[in-house]
């Protein structure tokens, strides 16, 4: 690398990852650093690198959609949504109400697994050896319910074009009612030990501020977003899957820093309950399936879906030539975006603020890389 | 002459021996007290409730290759793991756990050396224990290693100062530096301790020796040399086998350390809280043969099968342990070690406890938190304490 700065004997290039106990996978950082204090970063992705949207194209639009739940495999659910309603759209079909009630269900569940992963993991990158083992147990309650569903815990493949493949278990309602009652007692007790803890505030605030222009100026998305006071939410912007019916909050923040993202995140897990009390509640009777024909062979054209994962927006661009086969898929993940702001978030803190940041960026390295 | 030297080395050996062990169950205990803040049972394979574990530990760590990386200085790279080790070990040659005892017709301390500068020399010790650590991320060669060193250096200097002054101001109080009259001086009851007696209650130096205490074992909050998520594993990245033992085992006889300090200059040492004419001296026995009778009453209605057998054995243990407590031989030397014991102990649960609960400081953070708040708290406590001294003479 031709840089002038290499050559400066003050500063330390510091190379952190692949293998580092807190990049969250695969992620290279490369650091220059000052002593304690970051001068500059560059990140080396392309370690979890497998070709997915090259696989695509050799893959029936049915058989791609496993797939997609290796992607962000912390949130494999909403993956799959994403890609069942692009395909859906071109299909020109639309998922029965049953159906899009059992996926919101699922999908909001996904999103406090999610949010349960990153919460634990982010607490161990500042130190906090507890919270994560809080969380795994939570977490665990809803791969339950999943792997009671159908079949997986992790990689779920919990939807198919058109609908769902499983009717939902008998006891279904009963143990989401139940995970719905547990659950934000626990979230009390996580913010109990995080939330107005002196070393944890001290430790977040102030930390890899990103203001609302600089989101858009990235392309950031979802709680980073949020966190700095712009109210987007695609739920709510361009409701899917019949997120229009259900009634819940987009919590917001104004300073954009690593704080503000975990209480966006803490208050997003209580919303997303109440979304599953809602959906569960008012679950209709009927078909599952929607009217999809056997050969799903979708007509010449292009379709654009995005949906609001756990970790921002995930779009799912699907041309079909009118074969079997999608003709390209190509995917937005939010954590590669996401990922682009690093640089600007962490230049002028210190070591520990990168890992910090790192950890509220909440990327999932499947994704990043793809 | 001869039988001085006979008791000491007898001594020597009974009190490394017993600190050694101590360091090695201590690891246990911390496993098992952290397991149960985190909702999981801690070790549990190796012996009943995984009691054996540390035998475990200590046998794979002696067997595991012993590597060091071509890269490395090579006489600091060896030297440093030593260093950490002896000079962590070391002070506990000043530490009483007690008072006289009579052994064989042989009067004598339950304590290495008295020194009467023993207090000094514990501070002296541990502020050369940093080489160790400085040492071992210089030599290393390796840029976490470095990184961790400096702050561990930086740190450790700079939370010298608001421990020293913390232990300061007891010595005010208690007029002399030697460890044993710095106990006798406290004696009768928890309200002539330093940390609760009058004119001016020691509390605020107690707790400002526990912080600094925190900072110079590198415990969490104050875990920076080896933040593991930042650093890899800090100072000890590259070393291995027996290596990083010693590093591992010189920050647990650190624990140890401080915790024996603040127990003999803030809570009393061996004295007990209230005088053995109200009952002092029953505690013990009603402790154990409590522990034992909840032992017992488990076994009889067993939560899982095997527990039918080991629970009431543990009760009978205990029983045993509780109607020794009772016997007036053993009781005069029996107590004092109980005290200090719980002293100790209480303070090290208090490592534990935190290290489970709290998330670590930011450098920057932690050097403020030291020079801005911990250091003019114990100066300001220092000088109320000399002028009230002053002003009670």
């Amino acid at each position: 690398m031709p840089d002038s700065t290499f050559l400066d004997s003050t500063e330390l290039v510091l190379n952190m990852g692949p293998q580092h106990p807190s990049t969250h996978g695969v992620l290279r950082v490369i650091l220059k650093l000052d002593g304690e204090k970051v001068m500059g970063t560059s990140c080396v992705i392309g370690y979890l690198h497998r070709g997915v949207e090259k696989i695509a194209e050799n893959r029936t639009w049915a058989q791609f959609n496993p797939y997609v739940d290796r992607m962000d495999y912390v949130a494999a659910v909403s993956n799959g949504l994403g890609y069942c309603l692009a395909v859906e759209k071109l299909l020109g079909v639309e998922a029965p109400p049953r159906a899009q009630a059992v996926r919101v269900i699922l999908t909001e569940l996904n999103r406090i697994a999610s949010h349960l992963v990153w919460l634990g993991t982010h607490a161990l990158d500042i130190g906090a050896i507890t919270p994560v083992f809080y969380c795994f147990r939570e977490r665990e309650e809803a791969l339950n319910i999943f792997e009671k569903y159908c079949g997986a815990r992790l990689t779920t493949h919990a939807f198919r074009i058109g609908g769902l493949l499983y009717e939902t278990y008998d006891g279904f309602e009963r143990e989401v009612k139940a995970f719905c009652k547990m659950f934000p007692p626990k979230v009390d007790e996580y913010e109990e030990l995080l939330t107005n803890n002196r070393i944890w505030a001290g430790r977040l605030k102030n930390v890899g501020v990103l203001t609302a222009d600089e989101c858009k100026e990235y392309g950031v998305t979802g709680p980073v977003l949020r966190a700095a006071g712009v109210k987007w939410d695609l739920r709510k912007a361009q409701p899917y899957s019949g997120y229009e019916k259900y009634d819940f909050e987009i919590p917001t923040r104004e300073n954009g820093d690593t704080y503000d993202r975990y209480i966006v995140r803490m208050r997003e897990m209580r919303q997303a309950v109440r979304i599953i009390e809602q959906a569960v509640e008012g679950m209709p009777e009927g078909p599952i399936m929607g009217k999809v024909p056997k050969v799903i062979k979708p007509p010449v054209g292009e379709a654009y879906v995005s949906i609001e994962a756990p970790k921002g927006e995930l779009g799912y661009y699907v041309v079909s030539d009118g074969s079997v086969q999608p003709y390209r898929v190509r995917v937005r993940p939010p954590s590669f975006v996401n990922l682009q702001a690093l640089d600007r978030m962490v230049r002028g803190g210190l070591v520990a603020d990168v890992v910090a940041v790192i950890g509220t960026l909440d990327i999932v390295l499947g994704e990043v890389d793809r | 002459m001869d039988s001085f030297i006979v008791i000491s080395v007898v001594k020597a050996v009974v009190v490394f021996g017993a600190l050694l062990t101590a360091l090695a169950y201590l690891q246990w205990v911390e496993r098992k007290v952290i397991a149960h803040i985190q909702v999981r049972p801690g070790p549990y394979r190796v012996g009943p409730h995984g009691l054996l574990q540390p035998v475990a530990d200590i046998v794979k760590l002696i067997t595991k290759e012993d590597l060091s990386p071509p890269f490395v200085n090579k006489t600091l790279y060896l030297a440093a793991p030593f260093l950490a080790m002896t000079l962590a070990l070391m002070s506990i040659c000043v530490i009483p756990f007690g008072p006289a005892i009579r052994v064989g017709g042989v009067q004598t301390w339950m304590q290495l050396t008295d020194l009467n500068i023993g207090v000094l020399f514990v501070l002296a010790v541990s502020s050369i224990g940093v080489y160790g650590i400085a040492l071992a991320g210089w030599s290393s060669n390796n840029k976490y290693a470095l990184l961790g060193s400096l702050r561990s250096s930086a740190q450790m200097i700079s939370y010298e100062l608001p421990l020293s002054l913390a232990i300061a101001s007891p010595l005010l109080l208690s007029n002399t530096l030697s460890l044993r009259l710095l106990v006798d001086s406290q004696a009768g009851g928890a309200w002539r301790w330093n940390a609760l007696r009058g004119p001016f209650p020691q509390i605020f130096a107690f707790v400002i020796f526990l912080i600094a205490a925190f900072a110079e074992c590198n415990r969490v909050p104050f875990d920076l040399p080896e933040a593991e998520n930042e650093l890899v594993a800090g100072f000890h990245t590259e070393y291995s086998s027996m290596k990083f033992a010693s590093f591992f085992m010189s920050e647990y006889a650190n624990m140890i350390t401080v915790s024996c300090m603040a127990t003999l200059l803030f809570l009393g040492g061996w004295d007990a809280p209230w005088p053995a004419r109200y009952g002092s001296s029953l505690v013990p026995t009603v402790l154990l043969a409590g522990a034992g009778l909840m032992a017992l009453y488990h076994g009889i209605h067993p939560w899982r099968r095997r527990d039918r057998y080991s629970l009431p054995a543990a009760g009978a243990v205990f029983l045993l342990a509780a109607a020794v407590f009772l016997l007036p031989a053993v009781q005069s030397w029996l107590m004092p070690l109980f005290w200090f014991g719980a002293k100790v102990g209480s303070i090290l649960f208090a490592f534990m406890w935190v290290r489970g609960t709290l998330p670590r400081l930011r450098y920057d953070q932690l050097m403020g938190f030291a020079w801005k708040y911990l250091f003019p708290a114990a100066m300001l406590n220092l000088l109320l304490t000399g002028f009230l001294v002053a002003w009670g003479s």
